[in-house]
């Protein structure tokens, strides 16, 4: 492979978005790498901010940006022309049925009209929409309308696609067999895709690399693999310790450089670097004249990652 | 087991040029609207005015008694004159949804999200309207100009007036790129397409209704220019030669729509964005 096709397909340098006088995006300086990218991020995090930026929706005050090699700002119709773009909100074009829908997208994108009708029956059937395409989208229940944006983003076969929360709203079943979509585009069909989303395991199943933003920053980048590499080991650990007592234990955890961050469950994840690993834990307890009541080794997942990331607590 | 793959295939076709998405926004939206039977009645009531203009003619050119009936210029400024009314009618059905029913549905991050510009967008969506009301005036009053060529067998009448033609476009033009204009401009402040309708029918009613009560005040028609209709007539009577039926020199009625078109579109440019920013 030749370093054209490995080079980023989109780079961001230095780019700053605002919403009037609330900042959306500082000075993010990153790039998404070939194949499939997550990114990811909790709630108003600037993961859309920063799609809508890409696609022109939105003018940075700062920065440059490039998608497909092709600058943002002077090129914005041949990037459109190349990318398939699923919003996160529900959107479709009112008053037609999902196959008028999908070939008029496709004729929007520059299609023409009979290959946009073939293409829009094919995307139909890959997405799972082929026996209800005929539908009214407005009847569409709430999995079904995610299904029909990302058929409206795959039928001109773009080069690149920017996915906003893919996931949302769907039930169990729905939303495996989105991500199975999601996978096999990238995986498969060697489609580029950007998934953007809060969700952890949809990111860490559908991706390969993965760029982590929170409050408008980028905060780590890179292969989910690479990134997922232990420096350290990885135990949950659940004490015994009196109430109210727990945030100071916890902060002279951090202090003695040992990662600590709580879960849903009453666990604790730390990691613990070096190669002490549970000898280092329990001596620490016992300096703190801690009960240790639960100890066991783990591997390292994207959540730790997240979690070191955006400094959770 | 499918017959043949329904996985997802590359496309390996050609792309259309760039630029002519505005033309594939007016293609469907006329398609959706043919589609509907509601809006061929409304084009066929539209029509009825001149089926009977047609049998007139026929009358004059076949029967001397009918000679009273003659056509004159005046006949196609007072056929344009009636064609007001349907105008209005379709400018309500066929204008409130365009944009309003895209905002409701979120399609304008679909539309922009496509190779097309903002003003790819919006001459779509006027090209959609002004076809609708160009069906209503500019297409019928050419087609009875033919006509009374046909039924009289010479063009001695569209030779000693051969204005008609140019006034007749130029007329129709105006009064349906201003009310078009100023729909789409409407319909891009909500999202519902009733309340726009709504909006538009009481900015007509009310701007001639308020003329009508300074005409009854100050017993004077100089105040016309306040009202979108009047502002056209007045045009209208200027264009076509006639008499000018209100005291407000045309110019000003002109002045009314360029500001009106322009006003329509600061608020196109300021609503039509593929991301809503309020602050």
């Amino acid at each position: 492979m030749s370093d054209v096709s490995l080079s980023p397909v989109v780079t961001l340098e230095d780019v700053s978005v605002a919403y009037g006088r609330h900042p959306a995006l500082r000075s993010v300086t990153t790039s998404f790498a070939v194949g499939a990218v997550g990114l990811l991020g909790p709630n108003g995090a600037g993961k859309s901010t920063m799609l809508k930026a890409l696609l022109g929706f939105l003018v940075p005050q700062r920065g440059r940006m490039r998608v497909l090699g092709l600058d943002v700002a002077a090129s914005p119709l041949e990037i459109r022309a190349r990318i398939g773009y699923m919003p996160e909100s529900d959107a479709h074009i009112p008053g037609m049925n999902a196959v008028s829908f999908v070939a008029y997208c496709g004729e929007l994108a520059g299609l023409p009209r009979v290959d946009a009708m073939q293409r829009a029956h094919e995307v139909l059937y890959y997405v799972g929409l082929g026996e209800a395409r005929y539908r009214n989208v407005e009847t569409y229940s709430a999995g079904m309308k995610q299904r029909i944006k990302l058929a409206q983003a795959l039928v001109h076969d773009p080069d690149l696609l920017f996915l906003d929360e893919p996931t949302n709203g769907m039930d169990p079943k729905g939303r495996d067999e989105m991500l199975d979509l999601i996978r096999d585009l990238g995986h498969n069909k060697g489609m580029n895709l950007v998934l953007s989303s809060h969700l952890l395991p949809d990111v860490e199943f559908a991706c390969d690399h993965v760029v982590v933003m929170d409050k408008g920053s980028v905060v780590a980048a890179g292969p989910i693999a690479a990134l997922k590499q232990p420096r350290g080991q990885v135990f949950e650990l659940r004490v015994k310790i009196a109430v109210g007592e727990l945030d100071g234990f916890l902060d002279r955890l951090r202090a003695a450089g040992i990662e600590c961050y709580a879960t849903d469950d009453d666990v604790m994840r730390a990691l613990v670097p070096g190669e002490g690993g549970a000898r280092d834990l329990f001596a620490f307890a016992a300096a703190e004249h801690v009960q240790v009541r639960h100890l066991r080794p783990s591997v390292p997942t994207l959540e730790d990652v997240f979690a070191k990331a955006v400094g959770e607590k | 087991m499918p017959i043949h793959d329904q996985g997802y295939r590359r496309y390996g076709g050609a792309r259309g040029r760039r630029g002519h998405g505005w033309a594939v926004i007016a293609a469907a939206g006329l398609r959706t609207f043919f589609a509907r039977r509601i809006f061929l009645g409304l084009l066929l009531m539209a029509w009825l005015p001149a089926i009977v203009r047609a049998v007139q003619f026929y009358a004059v050119a076949n029967f001397p008694q009918a000679s009273v009936l003659a056509p004159t210029p005046d006949t196609f400024r007072q056929f344009l004159d009636q064609q007001t009314n349907f105008v209005f009618f379709m400018t309500v059905y066929a204008g409130a949804g365009l944009i309003a029913n895209d905002r409701r549905a979120n399609a304008l991050q679909i539309y922009l999200s496509k190779p097309l510009t903002r003003s790819d967008y919006v001459f779509g969506k006027l090209a959609i309207l002004t076809t609708c009301l160009l069906m209503v005036t500019w297409v019928p009053a050419m087609a009875l100009l033919a006509l009374q060529a046909a039924f009289a067998g010479n063009v001695t009448f569209l030779r000693g007036h051969i204005y008609l033609i140019p006034a007749i476009t130029v007329f129709s033009t105006l009064q349906v790129v201003t009310v078009s204009a100023a729909m789409l401009a409407l319909s891009s402040l909500s999202k519902s397409s009733r309340y726009v309708a709504l909006l538009y029918a009481a900015l007509v009613f009310f701007s001639v209704a308020l003329f009508g009560v300074l005409r009854f005040v100050t017993r004077d028609t100089s105040l016309s220019w306040i009202s979108l209709p009047n502002d056209l007539a007045q045009l209208g009577d200027a264009i076509f030669r006639v008499p000018l039926r209100f005291a407000t020199p045309w110019p000003v009625a002109l002045m009314m729509i360029v500001a009106l078109l322009v006003a329509s579109g600061l608020v196109l440019e300021r609503r039509v964005r593929g991301v809503e920013v309020v602050g």
